[in-house]
């Protein structure tokens, strides 16, 4: 028998009895911008393939939504702040070993470059937009212009924001869930399932859709390999990982993870867009919504079993 | 320079003393500790080990926290000591997520906040309050470059261990066994 006990009494707020620094709001971030990141980077690539006509969902409408997605992830990030005050000092260092300072720094450059890219199909979508000012249409026709330009940078940051949401977790070799660098590939690729699947909700292209339930598909086969992957890893690690597992194989997380994030949020839409393409007729958005509810349900168990997993002591 | 703590775990009595100290000498807000007493009992009664321990940060020399710290608040100063900056603090989080120890806590203010190894008296050539104020005198401080320092001479003397080192942080707290 082993028992250990803190008898001075430590009851630091969000640290014991387990600790919880962070709550819904970073799980509900890493879910955003994973999702923006997703829609992106499918702007971007399908923009620089040359598909503009075949593919406006995912060129020109669904990267819309991608600044409000990250404002309210960056509002949600400041939410969770301590010491809100002081925010600003993100922005006054560079500090390449922080995962959490270059991810930072990334959705510095992503926010506005997913409002340029969004306002440069604005009068294409609304065609009654005026935007009021001179300067304005000129900035806009620049824009246009380098369109290109604009497409190389933001798929370079998309991948960026889109494996950050993982590797931020992935840095913290205190807590063994989340010490692994399957994390970083994981968060990504199911970020890119998330846009894919926001894409095809939106598309009216029945073509479009078809092509993203097919993309949508493949990624969650990739999912589920990084998944069992992840597994396998620790199951053939040291006890701490192994404790780290059982809270998957068996321990509190065991029924949410495997039946919403897994069953519900992966195998059920890969089966439902599965025989869409068999010729079934699904409507879009049950597979669509599913996968986003099994995204958020992913990175939500992450980020608090991770807070649960600890170095035995 | 490099400073180190040891604990005797054969002559620490689990009075508490050295949290009271710490709470005192550097203002701790209510209901929060810097240092902490650990109880470990091994064993089938009445075959039973008990080991106790007065635990904090551990002042590693590879620190996941100053690592982690997007702003540079947290840093080394001299003798490795590991500090947090409250004006450049944003309260992320990630450094209390980074320690293996659970040593760091959010401050009612704001700043994450832990043991300083008492840095404002340890430049002064004082020692850190919980070794100064502990009864039974089982806590050395002292430079591990220096051979003549007490927690040189006694790390030279007697059996120790650090908590954890299997987590790679390099930890500067020795427990005595």
């Amino acid at each position: 028998m082993i028992e250990e006990l803190i008898t001075s009494g430590r009851m630091n707020y969000k640290i014991d009895p387990q600790l919880h620094i962070w709550g819904w709001e970073i799980p509900f971030y890493l879910f955003l911008g994973g999702l923006a990141a997703g829609i992106l980077y499918f702007a971007a690539y399908y923009y620089l393939r040359g598909r503009e006509k075949e593919m406006p969902a995912a060129i020109k409408i669904a990267p819309m939504l991608t600044p409000f997605m990250l404002v309210i992830g960056l509002g949600a990030l400041f939410l969770d702040l301590h010491h809100k005050p002081y925010f600003w000092r993100l922005y006054t260092a560079i500090k390449l070993e922080s995962p959490m300072s270059w991810g930072a720094w990334t959705l510095m450059v992503v926010t506005p470059l997913s409002i340029i890219w969004s306002a440069t199909y604005l009068r294409e979508i609304y065609p009654k937009w005026d935007w009021k000012f001179k300067w304005l249409y000129s900035l806009e026709t620049f824009f246009i212009n380098n369109r290109k330009v604009l497409a190389w940078i933001m798929i370079f940051f998309a991948v960026i924001l889109g494996i950050y949401t993982g590797i931020l977790l992935s840095a913290f070799n205190a807590r063994p869930l989340w010490n692994t660098s399957i994390l970083g590939p994981l968060f990504l690729v199911s970020g890119l399932s998330a846009g894919a699947a926001t894409i095809m909700m939106m598309s009216k292209n029945h073509l479009e859709r078809n092509m993203f339930s097919r993309m949508d598909l493949v990624l969650i086969g990739i999912e589920l390999f990084f998944i069992i992957h992840m597994f396998m890893g620790f199951l053939a690690s040291t006890q701490v990982q192994l404790e780290a597992a059982k809270l998957f194989l068996g321990g509190p997380y065991t029924l949410p993870f495997w039946t919403i994030a897994i069953f519900t949020g992966m195998i059920l839409p890969g089966v439902l867009e599965f025989l869409e393409i068999r010729g079934r007729h699904i409507p879009a958005y049950i597979p669509g919504l599913l996968i986003i509810v099994g995204n958020i349900t992913l990175r939500f168990i992450i980020v608090y079993a991770g807070q649960a997993s600890r170095y035995l002591y | 320079m490099r400073y180190a703590m040891a604990v005797d775990t054969k002559k620490c009595v689990g009075c508490g003393d050295c949290v009271v100290a710490c709470q005192t000498e550097n203002n701790v807000p209510i209901g929060y500790c810097r240092d902490w007493v650990v109880e470990n009992t091994v064993g089938t009664y009445p075959q039973l080990e008990l080991e106790i321990r007065s635990e904090r940060c551990n002042h590693c020399n590879n620190s996941p926290c100053v690592r982690c710290c997007p702003t540079g608040a947290s840093h080394y100063v001299e003798g490795g000591i590991v500090l947090v900056t409250p004006s450049d603090c944003i309260g992320c989080g990630a450094c209390i997520a980074s320690c293996p120890y659970d040593a760091r806590y959010p401050h009612p203010d704001g700043y994450v906040d832990k043991c300083t190894f008492c840095e404002h008296r340890v430049k002064n050539g004082q020692k850190p309050a919980c070794v100064d104020v502990c009864p039974t005198h089982c806590m050395y401080f002292g430079d591990l470059d220096d051979p003549n320092s007490e927690v040189s001479k006694i790390l030279k003397k007697r059996k120790y261990k650090r908590l954890i080192p299997e987590a790679g942080t390099d930890p500067q707290l020795y427990f005595l066994i």
